[in-house]
């Protein structure tokens, strides 16, 4: 996994709210693994039917083209299970969404594979998208050591996150390292638990 | 005296392997089902880190998600899809995990062959690489969909890090009316409390309508917890939870059954168990219900008219809402029922269990299905199949003008090849009206089997309760 100290880079508003996993990669996308899920992040609405780009469409357009921060709406990456949302999020070069709120498994994807859900009170998602849009300059600079959202004009932002989350970012740790750690306690528990449940080991 | 404890507190308790100073707990997962939409990633991970399946019987894999659904399939019929087909054939047989292949008799989508074999049990924890996994908690197990990578964490440890949910319960009093289902049921709670609702918890559904329904309604309610916002949904266990297990394949025998089936029985919520969070539904309150927009929030009942935004409160939900009318060529203020479909879908693991298609047989015997409208039934196992044609219920379709096709995800996901045309309007029995899900620009309204039944003989949006008399 990827480390994640900081990051600092143009960051695109995007302020609408139950952004889904199927618009972050749609079925298309997992067609082949040839595919870049990168290209196809968000396709149904960055692209027309005949492949061209939509203009209006905000990563279409510059400087939201380098985005490596999305500024979202409560609710975000709901649906799907589909962890390729995450990585489409990661080919297209984002390290980190901000939002009022994220959807459980699509929280732990993240988490898994180094992408910051960084969730912001809606007010201060609010003003920062706002900012952004208007902006020449929409950079903004997220500091997971201090904890810490800086935008435009100015905007500064505390953020929390949970111990374990933060440590594994700042170190890049995979979990299966943790768990793999952790044999002995589970033959331990299997042993017991085959005396309590044997059907569970035992398909009938 | 020990404290009141809810069914989800029971079946916690007993699968922690330990705690870590972090509050997070090690939790043993008695039962993955690994699937060929999403999964190939995992294999790959292990292979590279050269991990076997700890447990291989308790993981099955199976193809659904990318599989035809035409008469005569094979591994082929859909082109896009053989090339992970053939991954997940092959790393199954490289891991040596049980795999149902296309022409197996016990294929079919995931979180239907699941309870169907008895693979799934009262009591167990039970995960799978898709969010509707919940639909196993109907059985009184803790279920919940995990990405890619914990797929591969519990193939190498069967066990997952995680952190405890907080906890709902959503009490369903009252009797139901006629033309109204499980389906309905639960379409109405995410209508009426949205689906951000219950992020972060785990949902018990409760109440004597519950105690009431059969086990494949009360799947379909636990199926749509994820459009509710919560990973998991579960119900207590009953005599008909196990009288459901009782007999199936993988369902504990003898003197075995006799010791499982006492323990199961302790899995019903205390009275006077705390729940951080509770909402009550009288049912007597709910019509047919059938979406509008582009989320399962935007819900209506069949006989209303669509939602005006410029009279919603929320800003979020008035944005949302102009955006999907726009999407879905409606108008507010006009009526639903009435508005021509171009396609009907009866399948996905929400509706596409036996009593699913008994009602939905019970509506369209007799009758023909609207020229012009493509109408689907995809039964969600083999073993589905093979009982809806024990019974006739595939001549009935057919005679009326349904397609009776082979077991899988088909238009709930469209990765095998079954779409809906860009502009074309369905209504679907699936879980997700989101934009573009049953292919790019398809207009999808959610309901129930019976009024997805009527509403293809109509050729539109009907309300099933003027055919049923
Ligand atoms: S039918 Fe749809 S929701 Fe159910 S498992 Fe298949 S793709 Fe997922």
């Amino acid at each position: 996994m990827e480390r994640f100290s900081q990051v600092e880079g143009v960051a695109a508003p995007m302020m609408v709210a139950n952004i889904n996993t199927d618009a972050l990669s749609p079925t298309a996308a997992g067609k082949s693994t040839s595919v870049d899920i990168g290209k196809l992040l968000f396709a149904n609405s960055r692209y027309h039917l005949d492949g061209s780009e939509i203009e209006d469409f905000v990563l279409n357009r510059p400087p939201f083209r380098e985005a490596k921060i999305l500024v979202a709406g409560e609710n975000f990456g709901c649906g799907s299970s589909r962890e390729r949302a995450v990585w489409a999020l990661q080919k297209f070069g984002f390290r980190c969404v901000i939002a009022p709120s994220f959807a459980d498994i699509f929280r732990d994807n993240s988490y898994q594979n180094g992408l910051l859900p960084l969730e912001l009170p809606p007010e201060a998602c609010q003003a920062l998208a706002d900012t952004l849009t208007k902006s020449n300059d929409p950079i903004v600079r997220v500091d997971l050591e201090k904890q810490e959202v800086t935008g435009p004009n100015g905007l500064r932002f505390p953020f929390g996150i949970s111990q374990e989350r933060k440590m594994a970012l700042l170190e890049g740790l995979d979990e299966i390292s943790v768990l793999r750690r952790m044999e002995p306690d589970i033959d331990a528990f299997q042993a017991r638990d085959r005396i309590e449940r044997p059907w569970i080991y035992e398909r009938g | 005296m020990s404290a009141p404890r809810t069914v989800f507190d029971k079946i916690w308790d007993q699968h922690v392997i330990r705690t870590l100073t972090d509050g997070r707990t090690l939790l043993h997962i008695d039962r993955q089902m690994i699937h060929d939409g999403s999964n190939r990633q995992a294999f790959d991970a292990m292979r590279q880190m050269n991990l076997k399946v700890r447990n291989l019987d308790l993981n099955i894999a199976v193809v659904d998600h990318i599989v035809s659904s035409l008469p005569g399939r094979t591994g082929e019929s859909h082109p896009p899809g053989i090339e992970r087909i053939h991954a997940l054939r092959n790393n199954s047989h490289e891991f040596d995990m049980e795999f149902y292949d296309v022409n197996d008799p016990r294929q079919g989508i995931v979180h239907v062959i699941s309870p169907e074999t008895g693979f799934t049990l009262p009591g167990v924890t039970f995960v799978c690489g898709d969010s509707h996994t919940a639909t196993n908690g109907a059985l009184g197990a803790l279920a919940w969909g995990i990405g890619t990578t914990e797929v591969m964490y519990v193939m190498a440890t069967q066990s997952l890090l995680v952190r405890k949910p907080q906890q709902m319960r959503i009490t369903f009093d009252g009797s139901m009316a006629k033309g109204v289902y499980a389906k309905d049921l639960i379409l109405y709670l995410i209508g009426r409390h949205g689906v951000k609702c219950a992020t972060g918890f785990a949902v018990e559904y409760a109440g004597q309508t519950i105690r009431d329904m059969p086990m494949e309604a009360r799947m379909t309610v636990c199926n749509m917890s994820i459009e509710f916002g919560a990973r998991m949904g579960l119900m207590g266990v009953d005599e008909a939870t196990i009288d459901y297990v009782r007999g199936r394949k993988f369902a504990p025998k003898g003197a075995m059954w006799d010791r499982a089936s006492a323990q199961w029985r302790e899995l019903a919520t205390d009275a006077d168990a705390p729940f951080d969070k509770e909402i009550h539904i009288d049912c007597a309150d709910v019509k047919p219900q059938v979406s509008w927009g582009n989320s399962p929030q935007e819900m209506m009942s069949v006989d209303d008219r669509i939602p005006d935004p410029a009279s919603m409160r929320d800003p979020e939900r008035r944005a949302s809402a102009e955006t999907a009318l726009k999407y879905m060529d409606l108008q507010p203020g006009q009526p639903l029922i009435g508005t021509p479909i171009d396609y009907a879908f009866i399948g996905s693991c929400t509706n596409s269990r036996l009593s699913d298609l008994e009602v939905a047989a019970a509506i369209v015997k007799g009758r023909r299905v609207r020229p012009g409208v493509q109408a689907l039934v995809v039964p969600g196992s083999m073993d589905v199949k093979a009982a809806g044609e024990a019974i006739g219920l595939d001549k009935v379709f057919t005679d009326a003008g349904f397609e009776w096709r082979n077991a899988g995800c088909s238009m709930c996901v469209t990765s095998n090849g079954d779409v809906v045309l860009p502009g074309k309007r369905s209504i679907s029995t699936t879980n997700r009206n989101f934009e573009h899900r049953q292919g790019p620009k398809s207009r999808t309204h959610l309901a129930s089997p019976a009024t997805v039944a009527a509403s293809a003989i109509a050729g539109a949006i009907a309300d099933v309760r003027k055919l049923m008399n």
